[in-house]
């Protein structure tokens, strides 16, 4: 922890009310009570210690313009959630073409959505200086990949992500939004913490394939979203079956039917199924193929 | 932590304490007195630790479920197989660690007498409790592992890391710095999506000057076990891994077909190799895992010459 534990101890809180004082000695805090405390003067310390511990959280804001915001996340990668973002975005616009659906993506380690969705440039500036997201399909999308280089690495620490997430949530001009779906990078991290603390989010959506090693780390992806509070709406498994296109013999690269059994402990819905097919990543649209996507967009339609 | 403002340039950095930023932060004094550029400590002891360490591999890429935990796992199992050798497998993905799985371990760090496995995952006290962690205490994690870990004599050490080029990376990367990495193997799948990430990961090793042994393209192709038509599941649109290593000028170790026991075995916690040793899968593994022995024995024995002359 090093640098780190110095700097946090050293610009702590000190809590001088209530008859306690701290004194930082070379590296540590000792904290010193002169003497016991009552029980109504216990209470004002845990009251006032909860004051100043959540007096650094952000609070929840939402985004302008914004009506309702679907998040795309799975504790694992590469299970699709790029893929499932796209064509629920997709979906969503082709089910009801009155709304106005954007896409985004904050993986900014690994932005896929310029790929899947043929959008390639620097987004251009608003009057107001909001950057403006590119369009195609209808889908109104942002990512970090418009930002930098196609090859440049994105070499940052949590703190230069937050502070990349902040300006993708609100220094861009969505416009008026019915949905904004948005894809999230693998784990649960800084970007999956900034996002559930800065806005609020209507619901989740967890990907994941039949694999149990991906299932452990999707089961992780519900978890926290329980913990920050998110709504997780259900499950999607992904890459589910394979079926020769010669002899038509179904296989199961991945295993079969483990999202299922994690929806069961979990008490959620296996919202829908996808197949392996040789589709995505070359930008076409692809929202035909997946079967699930009407049962999907229609979970969603519903709020 | 989150009194930290957001445009923090880094305790670390020439502006430290001095910027605009900086103004109202409670560590800016300490930042602006110049506590935050000192080395850390911890680099000189690990050092001392990684002494007894032969060879150190990273198993990265930049996209996710690409198959580095799989193919750690199984770059393990293969050099262990020589029972005069001593492998480490060391999982820094905090938030994802999937190798107690992969490797069959509830709570033991010994596979085999030969084989000793360190992940995070040990040290939940559920396998589904989840590690919401910032990059500050992630780093923790790994500077304890890389210090604080009885490591012993050993041959090989070979480091699984979460996708993207984030904290872990850099914070093992920095570590390991004076301890010498042999280099780093990139996994990915033949799809464009996944190569444009591994490009980004390429350019993270060339900045950090990390040897690159090589670029594996996992679940190159499947064979349907009926008919035996291959079919491109993660189709090569752009040339696959093959160009890619042409045109950055890398090696490219092997390509590793899909098979649906890879994904079995993995769930069960064994080793594909005694499953399934005449599997194509189990032929490219071999290859490549040779290919990486080679490497690194060339590097160490370049190295004694220069020491000799």
């Amino acid at each position: 922890m090093g640098i780190w534990r110095r700097l946090l101890l050293f610009g702590g809180v000190s809590l001088r009310a209530g008859g306690g004082a701290t004194a930082p000695l070379g590296g540590s805090r000792a904290m010193v009570c002169r003497r016991q405390l009552s029980g109504a003067e216990s209470e004002t310390l845990k009251q006032r210690r909860t004051q100043i511990m959540s007096r650094g959280l952000p609070k929840q804001k939402p985004i302008e313009g914004v009506k309702q915001v679907l998040v795309v996340a799975s504790g694992k990668g590469g299970v699709g959630k790029s893929t499932t973002a796209v064509n629920l975005a997709l979906a969503l616009a082709a089910n009801d073409s009155s709304k106005a659906v954007g896409l985004l993506d904050v993986d900014v380690y690994g932005p896929s959505i310029p790929k899947m969705m043929n959008l390639k440039g620097n987004p251009e500036l608003s009057q107001s200086n909001l950057m403006k997201p590119l369009l195609n399909y209808g889908i109104a999308c942002m990512s970090m990949g418009f930002l930098v280089e196609e090859n440049e690495p994105v070499v940052w620490r949590g703190l230069m992500v937050m502070s990349a997430i902040e300006k993708l949530l609100r220094q861009v001009d969505w416009g008026q939004l019915d949905y904004l779906v948005v894809d999230m990078p693998p784990g649960t991290g800084d970007v999956q913490l900034s996002v559930s603390q800065n806005i609020p989010i209507t619901g989740a959506v967890i990907v994941s394939t039949p694999q149990d090693v991906a299932l452990m780390d999707a089961h992780k992806g519900a978890e926290m979203f329980r913990k920050v509070h998110v709504p997780v709406l259900g499950l999607v498994q992904n890459m589910s079956v394979f079926q020769c296109p010669k002899c038509k013999h179904k296989t199961h690269i991945f295993g079969a039917d483990g999202a299922r059994k994690l929806a069961q402990t979990l008490g959620l819905e296996v919202l829908g199924q996808s197949l392996l097919e040789d589709c995505c990543g070359s930008g076409k649209k692809i929202a035909i193929t997946f079967r699930m996507i009407p049962q999907v967009s229609w979970k969603f339609a519903w709020y | 932590m989150e009194e930290v403002p957001h445009d923090c340039p880094g305790a670390d950095s020439a502006q430290a304490g001095r910027g605009a930023s900086c103004q109202g932060c409670p560590n800016q004094r300490l930042c602006a007195s110049g506590a935050g550029a000192t080395p850390d400590p911890a680099i000189e002891e690990i050092k001392e630790k990684m002494k007894t360490v032969k060879h150190k591999i990273l198993v990265l890429s930049g996209k996710g479920g690409v198959g580095k935990s799989t193919f750690s796992a199984h770059l393990a199992h293969g050099l262990a197989e020589d029972e005069n050798t001593q492998i480490a497998l060391l999982d820094i993905d905090i938030c994802g660690p999937s190798i107690p799985k992969i490797m069959g371990l509830e709570g033991e760090q010994y596979v085999e007498d030969n084989l000793g496995v360190m992940s995070v995952g040990f040290l939940l006290s559920s396998p589904d409790d989840a590690v919401i962690w910032r990059g500050p205490k992630k780093n923790g994690m790994i500077k304890q592992f890389l210090r604080d870990v009885d490591w012993g004599e050993v041959d090989y050490l070979i480091v699984d890391t979460p996708p993207g080029t984030s904290d872990e990376h850099l914070s093992v990367v920095q570590y390991l710095a004076t301890a010498r990495i042999d280099g780093a193997v990139l996994i990915t799948t033949p799809q464009e999506v996944s190569l444009q990430d591994v490009r980004k990961e390429i350019n993270f090793c060339r900045k950090v000057k990390l040897p690159i042994i090589g670029v594996v393209e996992n679940m190159s192709g499947f064979i349907c076990p009926k008919c035996k038509k291959e079919s491109q599941i993660f189709p090569p649109t752009t040339g696959g891994a093959e160009l890619m290593c042409q045109d950055l000028e890398v090696p490219l170790l092997g390509r590793v077909p899909l098979d649906p026991l890879i994904g079995k075995n993995c769930d069960k916690g064994q080793s594909f190799f005694t499953d399934a040793p005449d599997s194509p899968a189990t032929l490219a593994y071999r290859s490549i895992i040779q290919r990486i022995q080679e490497f690194c024995d060339l590097r160490q024995s370049k190295e004694e010459n220069l020491i000799n002359s």
